[in-house]
């Protein structure tokens, strides 16, 4: 009997142009939390999805129990005890709890001995038995959209747990959980670990990783660096590993100086009760201002409402003194602010288009002979003076943008607010999905353009990045703020305070 | 050196061809036909597919701002027979016993143009209202709209073939200059022509055009991006509103007569025109060249069906059986690089 539920040995898989893995090697110990780590595009959902039977691999051997074995497809990935959580959730939402769970294995019946039916009894007993297991008391009935997001990967969980699985793929669990059900999750992972199941556990959150992981892998660029007991390692020993070389500094120097106030907001309500509600805030010229706050805060949603995405009820907006009437993002871009979104692929970058279309898009008119005419070279320009700035690396103007890493995403969309010269620019999770090596470059723009005098408005959910990057913190609970910290006396301790003020 | 720059070639050759097959297949059919068949490489069989090509170009340039922003237009068809009826009607001879609108004197076609473009203009905006300002979905906001169009060219022709059109609209539409063993140049060409460079420089050169692709590559980044999505979805119906209409305006001379039937099934061979043509039904892309090569294609597929001699029952089976071949193949580009 091997000591190890599953192994895979020699994965090389290569794609046109690339080689994502090149000799990969991954022991799974049964009833121990094993931390996949590396940086964006290291390699590790490739390997997962080998494991997982979406790609084949073009070398390499998978063992379970030290036999062989080829996994052909998801289906038999399952049916093999191997199940996943995908980061990017995908479950029905007009459907039940039970429905989601049992899709495509639903319990059936014979009725008049013959007619073959779903079994909606046992479905449903055998959905609360499940729920009861990874600690939920949600009614399994319930239409999954009405859940929050935590509670759809628990039922994410319960149906990995449902296939008896001995090996669970946790994929980024935790980007989008507040740290109540991050905790939620730790017990159910610690239960599963009680029973032997292997958990692989993707994350780039240090902390969780120190605070759960028994042991670490570690991958970079398609290569295996090595496997070490969680016990050994630390922040700066995984990061240097991951990366490749010391990383002294995470932020940059900031040599900003806030100036006068030059955009303010007066009690702004979103329509939507349950939303943002009496928020005032006023922001500096040359000022950095982080917004914290846990998931749910709304502070997404109350950016979205200045930039005129979201409707509002009652609240002004005062720019220099001026007051300014937003009913949609061009009003907004027209007085001079600038908003990256959150959601880099919804509503961010159009993916079938160039990288030249997708920089221009805002700021059209600069680029007009005639009034009507697109001057394409003023176009080219203005790629080439973005691509220098902030070393953004592509093929030419012409690449489709969907086809560069997201660090150079993000670049190209900062670069298309850039080009209306905003005074104001309202950066919602600007690092999110970036490796570290581009979160720097995307920290030191940000420390530039407030040097420039930009005001900026930084959301940010890495607490580190908050208190690093900000001169001024306001904090956000349940569609309120409820406090303000200055940048140098920032600590998370503080922060989480006002984070947790529920009323 | 030389060797390694003609296996560039080779490989760019083979690019083109397998990401564009049915052009291709449809090129070597043509070819095929013609060595098998007499009289099919004429120039009067050229003239033929060149001007039934120009008023399908100008149909299908209507619905592929539409389509680049995953949206459709069904009521194009109808659309084009509502124009060809109005314009029917209101060119008809001022001494012609069967006029409808005896209330009207002779007409100055001139103007029905102007009016029959205005009706476009109307439809479109309609549509356009539909689906930016009622958000239905342009699919069914445009079959409801096809109905009612059609319902409204059957009201106004009392179901009934229109003809007795001045000569000078029949004539200047279907004028024609030289004449090379039978091949002439007709002025629908120079029509389509031009409103084939006009939407080139639309779709490349002018803002319009860029937001045009940016709804199509992602409706909410382009909103979040200061583009008015709605305004720009209404002029893209009401383009193609316009684009109806011209076509409507021209095919009833062209045909000498006209009918509330007329145009049925066009916008259909519109959008397969523009699938062939490599317009993408998942939004973003498309050209203006690559419309027109795609039309051509469809109206060639029509040509050798017709000189083959097939039973025209089954020209709709074949045509429908492209269009499905024409998507998949569209998709399968998409659902490969997963």
């Amino acid at each position: 009997m091997s000591e190890y539920v599953l192994e895979m040995t020699g994965v090389c898989k290569a794609f046109p142009g690339v080689k994502a893995l090149d000799n990969v090697e991954l022991k799974l110990r049964p009833g121990k939390v094993h931390a996949l780590m590396g940086e964006n595009g290291a390699g590790k959902s490739t390997l997962m999805k080998c494991m997982f039977g979406i790609y084949k691999m073009d070398q390499g051997q998978i063992l379970m129990d030290g036999q062989p074995v080829t996994i052909s497809d998801p289906m038999d990935a399952l049916s093999k005890g191997i199940a996943m959580v995908h980061q990017e959730l995908q479950p029905i939402p007009a459907r039940t709890v039970g429905e989601n769970i049992f899709l495509g294995r639903y319990p059936m019946k014979k009725a008049l001995g013959f007619i073959p039916m779903v079994d909606h009894a046992k479905m449903y007993a055998d959905t609360a038995n499940l729920l009861k297991r990874v600690r939920m008391n949600f009614d399994p009935k319930q239409k999954v959209g009405e859940l929050s997001v935590s509670q759809m990967q628990s039922v994410e969980i319960a149906k990995a747990v449902s296939a008896n699985c001995r090996v669970l793929i946790l994929d980024e669990p935790t980007s989008s959980l507040t740290a109540n059900e991050v905790e939620a999750l730790f017990r159910i992972i610690e239960d599963l670990k009680a029973e032997g199941v292997a958990i692989v556990y993707i994350s780039h959150k240090m902390d969780e990783i120190l605070r759960i992981a028994d042991e670490v892998s570690i991958m970079r660029d398609g290569k295996y660096i090595g496997t070490w007991e969680a016990g050994e390692l630390t922040t700066e020993k995984i990061i240097t590993r991951m990366v490749g070389r010391e990383l002294t500094n995470l932020y940059p120097k900031r040599e900003n100086t806030p100036g006068e106030v030059v955009f303010e907001v007066k009690d702004f309500t979103s329509i939507n009760p349950r939303s943002f509600r009496n928020v005032s805030f006023q922001l500096r010229k040359g000022e950095i201002l982080g917004v914290g706050g846990l998931v749910g805060a709304q502070r997404t949603e109350l950016m979205e409402g200045l930039f005129g995405i979201r409707s509002h009820t009652t609240g002004q907006i005062f720019y220099k003194g001026k007051e300014l009437t937003i009913t949609r993002p061009k009003d907004a871009i027209d007085q001079g602010v600038a908003m990256l979104t959150e959601d880099r692929r919804g509503s961010g970058i159009m993916g079938v288009l160039s990288v030249a279309d997708n920089i221009s898009i805002a700021s059209l008119n600069r680029y007009l002979d005639h009034g009507c005419f697109i001057n394409g070279k003023k176009v080219e320009q203005l790629v080439q003076d973005n691509v220098q700035k902030m070393n953004i690396k592509t093929p030419s103007s012409k690449t489709l943008i969907k086809s560069l890493s997201g660090g150079n995403q993000q670049k190209v969309l900062v670069g298309r607010w850039l080009a209306n010269n905003p005074d104001v620019l309202i950066l919602d999770e600007p690092t999110r999905g970036i490796d570290v090596g581009a979160k720097y470059e995307i920290y030191c723009i940000i420390a530039d353009l407030a040097k420039e005098g930009k005001s900026i408005i930084m959301i940010s959910s890495e607490m580190s990045e908050l208190i690093g990057m900000s001169d001024r913190i306001m904090v956000m609970c349940d569609g309120r703020v409820t406090g303000f910290v200055e940048g140098n006396e920032a600590t998370q301790e503080n922060i989480m305070t006002y984070a947790t003020q529920f009323e | 050196m030389e060797a390694t720059k003609q296996a560039g070639f080779g490989k760019k050759l083979v690019k083109i061809v397998t990401r564009n097959p049915i052009v291709f297949l449809l090129l070597i059919a043509a070819i095929v036909v013609g060595c098998l068949v007499e009289n099919f490489f004429s120039w009067a069989n050229l003239t033929n597919l060149l001007s039934n090509t120009a008023i399908r170009f100008l149909i299908a340039l209507g619905v592929s701002g539409c389509l680049i922003t995953k949206g459709t237009d069904l009521s194009a068809g109808r659309q084009v027979g509502f124009a060809a009826v109005i314009a029917g009607i209101m060119c008809q001879r001022g001494d012609y016993n069967g006029r409808l609108w005896k209330f009207l004197p002779e007409m100055n076609i001139g103007l029905v143009f102007v009016v029959v473009v205005i009706f476009g203009v109307i439809w479109g905006m309609i549509n356009g209202f539909i689906v930016t300002k009622l958000h239905v979905p342009p699919f069914i906001a445009t079959l409801g709209t096809q109905t009612i169009i059609y319902g409204i060219s059957l009201v106004i022709s009392d179901a009934q073939p229109i003809g007795g059109f001045q000569k000078i609209y029949t004539t200047l539409i279907n004028g024609r200059i030289g004449n090379v063993k039978g091949f002439h140049l007709p002025y629908l060409l120079f029509v389509a022509a031009v409103f084939g460079i006009v939407f080139w420089f639309i779709y490349n050169k002018m803002r319009f055009g860029k937001y045009m692709y940016a709804i199509g590559g992602n409706d909410v980044a382009a909103e979040v991006s200061g583009v008015n999505t709605t305004r720009t979805l209404m002029r893209i119906y009401t383009t193609a509103g316009i684009m109806y209409a011209v076509a409507g305006y021209l095919l009833a001379a062209k045909s000498g007569g006209a009918s509330a039937s007329m145009g049925q099934g066009y916008e259909l061979e519109a959008i397969a025109g523009c699938t062939i043509g490599g317009v993408s039904t998942t939004g973003g892309i498309g050209t203006v060249p690559g419309i027109l090569i795609g039309v051509l294609v469809f109206e060639l597929l029509k040509i050798i069906l017709q000189f083959l001699g097939v039973n025209p029952y089954y020209n709709y089976v074949v045509q429908g059986l492209v269009i499905v071949l024409a998507v998949s193949l569209d998709i399968r580009k998409y659902i490969a690089k997963k």
